[in-house]
């Protein structure tokens, strides 16, 4: 029998997502979940580790930029490096890209409001440990909510990103002025996943989707597989 | 005591949305002449002096910190100042 997966909720000072992504791990997912304080410098005994959204720093200076300097961020790389599961969403996609753990970079909004609504998205890849649980190609509703979620990279960057199939996530309707309508990328090895739209609020239908569910019950299905076959 | 004046701006290539908005702004003012503004971030920083070059300090900030190459340039001036 194999045992509970632990997740870590990483909280910066100004998270503000914290609390529903803790919420759709330990009431939905049924798997273990803990906050863990930007001044954590070790995350060995986790087993996937989550950026929520919020304005981490008050998004001072640019989103994200302050942020990635916190001490746990050296364990967010370390875990990455170990090929553990890491989700960035909203301000933690924002924090992933300032990190360099995935390329490019996001402006504001192209048309200079904050967007909050659910929107549609096409799951480009099926392939990757949090997306499995869906069809390729499929539509799924879950809600975005930033400022700047414009998402920008080079043209070398974007060729890039398409020969790997790393866009994981594109929007029907471009809500932001996100190059290539992206939604959310991966990163080359395939466990660093950054997306602005927030599955965690799209964990029951009572609040309107429960969309989101899989990307988590794909990392279990995958973490679960893998440890089957080491047992 | 040096003083630098950091001058932080979206890269020619990216799309500025805030400074599409002004300019639009300007002409509906009746500043045709207005054709484009950019927008950027103003920075002052007071350093003190060490064994370090100043504009390999400031260079390093920059680009650690300051501002993101990825979508950003950068550009200083470096003023010596009575310290207090």
């Amino acid at each position: 029998m194999c045992r509970t997966l632990k997740f870590a909720v990483i909280v910066f000072p100004g998270s503000n997502c914290d609390v529903d992504m803790y919420h759709a791990i330990k009431d939905e997912l049924g798997e273990e979940v803990e906050y863990v304080w930007h001044d954590t410098s070790s995350l060995e005994e986790y087993d996937g580790i989550l950026l929520p959204g919020g304005f981490s720093y008050g998004d001072y200076l640019r989103t994200g930029a302050i942020a990635r300097f916190s001490k746990v961020m050296q364990a967010v790389i370390k875990a990455a490096d170990d090929g553990k599961p890491i989700l960035g969403v909203c301000n933690g996609f924002q924090i992933l890209l300032e990190a360099g753990l995935l390329p490019g970079a996001m402006r504001r909004n192209e048309s200079l409001s904050f967007i909050c609504k659910p929107v549609e998205l096409k799951v480009e890849s099926s392939t990757t440990m949090f997306t499995n649980a869906y069809q390729e190609g499929q539509t799924i509703t879950i809600p975005v909510a930033h400022g700047e979620g414009n998402y920008y990279c080079d043209e070398e960057t974007l060729a890039k990103l398409k020969a790997n199939h790393q866009i994981v996530f594109t929007y029907r309707r471009n809500p932001n002025g996100s190059l290539e309508n992206i939604a959310g990328i991966i990163n080359e090895k395939g466990n660093v996943l950054g997306m602005m739209p927030h599955p965690e609020r799209a964990v029951d239908t009572l609040l309107g989707s429960a969309d989101g569910l899989k990307i988590f019950q794909s990392i279990v299905k995958t973490w679960r597989e893998a440890h089957v076959v080491k047992a | 005591m040096y003083k630098v004046k950091i001058y932080v701006t979206l890269r020619e290539s990216v799309l500025d949305p805030q400074g599409k908005a002004v300019t639009n702004s300007l002409n509906a003012l009746h500043y045709q002449e207005v054709t484009d503004v950019r927008i950027g971030k103003y920075m002052e920083l007071k350093v003190e002096k060490s064994d370090r070059n100043i504009h390999e300090v400031i260079d390093e900030i920059c680009d650690k910190l300051l501002a993101n190459p990825v979508i950003e340039d950068y550009r200083y001036e470096v003023e010596e100042c009575v310290g207090h």
